[in-house]
């Protein structure tokens, strides 16, 4: 079935249906495209908007957020996938598309991404207000929006590599947004180097997939097909999934490359809550998820490595969260284990895919949900370190009880939304009988639950131990944070078993799986959840001076250098890379390409002192000798006009007489 | 009927003594009247052609050429005069501020 898009005689598009109408489904690109206008609109007319332009991305955000609410609802009465394209170039017989793939993956991440969006830009008008770089801030937040649900809609690899760089540049300008700062520039270079690290093997990993259709195509879903009906060789798949992983593993702030995500927290926190918890982040494991047909038929060790990168990611990370003063650096890890928790989730098969993609779901409201009620905190206290914060339960009322929510949520306490995705992670990764990935992942669920006690605890309650008087934000930062707490409240039941757990209808890799109530896992869960809590209660009950965690004495000592991570790659990569080839490139720049410019630039010079020699010489003396010589034949006939009328007349008739002479000889 | 040489060798003097006093008189009226010497000289030939060839086309035009020089001559004069008026003098070798 051929239709247009939207604009029968300008566009024409492919449309691939399955069963029933369309519904919104058709018009899920604009979602995408609306906030790409919107940053235009920002960049050009935002200074002249009254407010700064925060009012065209709020608008079409939300715009973008009721469709895709729409979207949703397709997926929700049953509706089919949807994809369209239009043509963009031909390469050979590579045909490049733009185009949307529109299933209830694609929904969820819609809403997810839209609603969060949506959150972040309604609170960043309190948080940012009066910040000199007010509008800008507002074009990057946008062109941001804009990229990643451009990832989320693309239906094809190289469209999908755009938007991931788009949100890459976009994440490094918001970290450096406070750039005067040298502290925040570097960061803002490091995470944009680190995930550049992953993006080049991803890069690879598409053009071995793409090489490997024999450049016919670059479609996801027909990669997909081409790869689960076997034509395409295993160690060629087992390649190609292992560079994808790569990028994921920069993208997503996996071991060995998470060191960039803590540093990102240089950033506004609105910027972090946005991109560095609930969606720049998860585009890692989207695209593993969205290309999962390559993991699942690639080698088995593939697979084995991605669940040992993400279980080491979930428990390293979660361990460093306990040591760490700054509240925003506390959720950074508590990001970083997460993510590390749905990486490893994608080791255990469909089911595990679908696990991690609900965990994703929901982290990314409770995620955003904290690191917006942390930018609360730090907007009335002044400061990151939760040392010099304490009390503030009774001060900022409504942040303590949205912030209390969102950790409970984070720590699995039931009936909230972590406490639901934490039990499907659970009961995967048991039907897939990983034993040792189902332990570990139970030990981190406890360390999660004892950070997060820790973070409340020093941060709400106890005395203030700050400067100033702290006070409640605006209503424009506590609206998202009521908002968020009701989403964390009520989007764990959508994957509880007893409710029928619609989301695993809508999010599915071929057929739906049933989902099933394990209660001895929910109660090992929440065992789990209540024995960190209690512990967190047990040690920070009561402020101490030091930090009782010092108290591991040499682990301390590993934890709060971050494993050696940053001196090993400072000393071991980027002190060698700086002082021997950047030197060496900087020498050879210097001496040998800036003598070949300088000498290319003398030899023209040079030439050019001759063709002015010759100019100045040559033909401006031709152009004055031309002048001189009638001035000076002028000055010797001007004799002649001597103004005696008789002397005319004498050679007036001397004229005749030789006339009259040449005439009558003829 | 006198024979066309002799006329012709007439109006060849008359012109070369028009041509002489335009040419060497200082006296401007003197240069005015050589100038009516020469059209006078020129009236004659065309007469004497005209009687030669039996056609009256010459002396009209001998009339018309008389009527032109009433006129030059009395363009010529005011001239004449102005130029006394002015400088007080009408040698023309003294009117010569027509030029470089």
């Amino acid at each position: 079935m051929v239709t247009a898009l939207t604009l029968p005689a300008l566009v024409r598009a492919e449309e691939i249906q399955a069963a029933g109408a369309p519904g919104l489904t058709r018009y899920a690109w604009l979602i995408a495209l609306l906030p790409l206008l919107s940053a235009a609109v920002i960049l050009f007319f935002g200074k002249r908007t009254p407010g700064g332009g925060w009012i065209w991305g709020v608008l079409t955000v939300g715009t973008g957020f009721v469709l895709s609410l729409g979207v949703l609802w397709h997926f929700v009465t049953g509706g089919g996938a949807h994809a369209a394209a239009i043509d963009w170039f031909t390469i050979g017989t590579l045909r490049m598309q733009l185009g949307q793939y529109v299933d209830g993956l694609t929904a969820v991440m819609l809403v997810v991404v839209t609603s969060v969006s949506l959150c972040v830009h309604i609170y960043s008008i309190g948080y940012m207000h009066g910040d000199r770089r007010f509008t800008w801030f507002y074009v990057a937040l946008s062109l941001f929006t804009a990229a990643m649900l451009n990832v989320v809609i693309a239906d094809n690899l190289f469209q999908l590599i755009v938007g991931w760089e788009v949100m890459g540049f976009c994440s490094y300008i918001l970290i450096g947004h406070w750039w005067e700062e040298h502290v925040n520039s570097s960061s803002a270079i490091k995470a944009f180097i680190t995930t550049r690290i992953g993006d080049v093997p991803f890069l690879f990993g598409v053009f071995v997939l793409v090489a490997a259709t024999g450049f016919t195509t670059s479609n996801i879903q027909e990669i997909g097909h081409l790869v689960s009906g076997g034509e395409m060789a295993r160690g060629v798949v087992a390649i190609a999934a292992l560079l994808l992983f790569g990028g994921a593993v920069g993208k997503s702030a996996q071991f060995p490359l998470h060191v960039w995500l803590p540093d990102a927290m240089a950033g506004p926190t609105p910027v972090s809550a946005l991109i560095h918890a609930a969606t720049m982040v998860a585009a890692g494991v989207y695209m593993v998820g969205r290309t999962y047909e390559v993991f699942l038929h690639a080698d088995p060790w593939v697979l084995q490595l991605v669940g040992a990168i993400g279980v080491t990611t979930a428990f390293g990370a979660g361990l460093l969260g306990l040591v760490q003063d700054d509240i925003k650096r506390v959720l950074a890890y508590s990001t970083i284990s997460q993510l590390g928790y749905m990486i490893t989730l994608m080791a255990a098969g469909p089911a595990g895919r679908n696990a991690a993609f609900f965990h994703l779901f929901t982290h990314a409201f409770f995620k955003a949900l904290l690191f917006l009620g942390s930018g609360s905190v730090i907007h009335a206290c002044h400061t990151n370190n939760m040392s010099e914060m304490g009390g503030l339960r009774k001060t900022m009322p409504v942040t303590f009880w949205t912030f209390t929510i969102g950790s409970l949520a984070l720590a699995g306490v039931p009936p909230l939304a972590g406490f639901f995705s934490k039990d499907e992670l659970l009961v995967a990764l048991e039907h897939d009988h990983q034993q040792v990935l189902f332990w570990l992942l139970l030990a981190a669920a406890a360390v999660t639950a004892f950070y997060t006690a820790r973070m409340v605890l020093q941060t709400f309650f106890g005395e203030y131990r700050g400067h100033g008087h702290p006070h409640e934000s605006p209503l424009s930062m506590t609206g998202p944070l009521v908002a968020l707490a009701g989403a964390t409240v009520l989007v764990g039941f959508l994957g509880f078993a007893g409710t029928g757990a619609p989301f695993f209808d809508w999010v599915y890799l071929e057929e739906p799986e049933a989902v099933t109530f394990v209660p001895w896992v929910a109660a090992l869960s929440v065992t789990a959840a209540l024995l960190g809590l209690a512990g967190g209660y047990r040690v920070y009950r009561r402020w101490r001076e030091p930090d009782p965690i010092t108290a591991l004495g040499p682990l301390h000592r590993l934890l709060a250098n971050k494993y050696y991570l940053d001196d090993i790659y400072w000393r071991g990569i980027i002190r060698p890379v700086r002082d021997g080839l950047s030197a060496a490139v900087n020498w050879s720049n210097q001496v040998v390409l800036d003598g070949i410019v300088n000498g290319a630039a003398r030899v023209a010079r040079w030439f050019s002192e001759g063709v002015r020699g010759f100019d100045e010489r040559v033909i401006d003396g031709a152009v004055n000798g031309v002048g001189q010589t009638a001035g000076f034949t002028g000055g010797l006939l001007r004799y002649i006009q001597s103004g005696n009328v008789q002397r005319y007349a004498a050679f007036l008739f001397a004229g005749v007489v030789i006339l009259a002479v040449i005439f009558t000889r003829i | 009927m006198i024979r066309l040489p002799l006329l012709l060798f007439f109006s060849a003097a008359l012109f070369s003594i028009g041509v002489y006093g335009v040419l060497a008189r200082r006296n401007g009226v003197l240069v005015l009247m050589s100038i009516e010497l020469m059209l006078n000289a020129v009236n004659v030939n065309l007469v004497a052609f005209s009687q030669l060839w039996r056609d009256l086309a010459g002396q009209v035009f001998a009339l018309f050429v008389i009527a032109v020089a009433a006129a030059e001559v009395g363009i010529g004069l005011a001239i004449i005069l102005l130029i006394y008026r002015n400088r007080e003098t009408i040698n023309i070798n003294e009117v010569n501020l027509l030029k470089w």
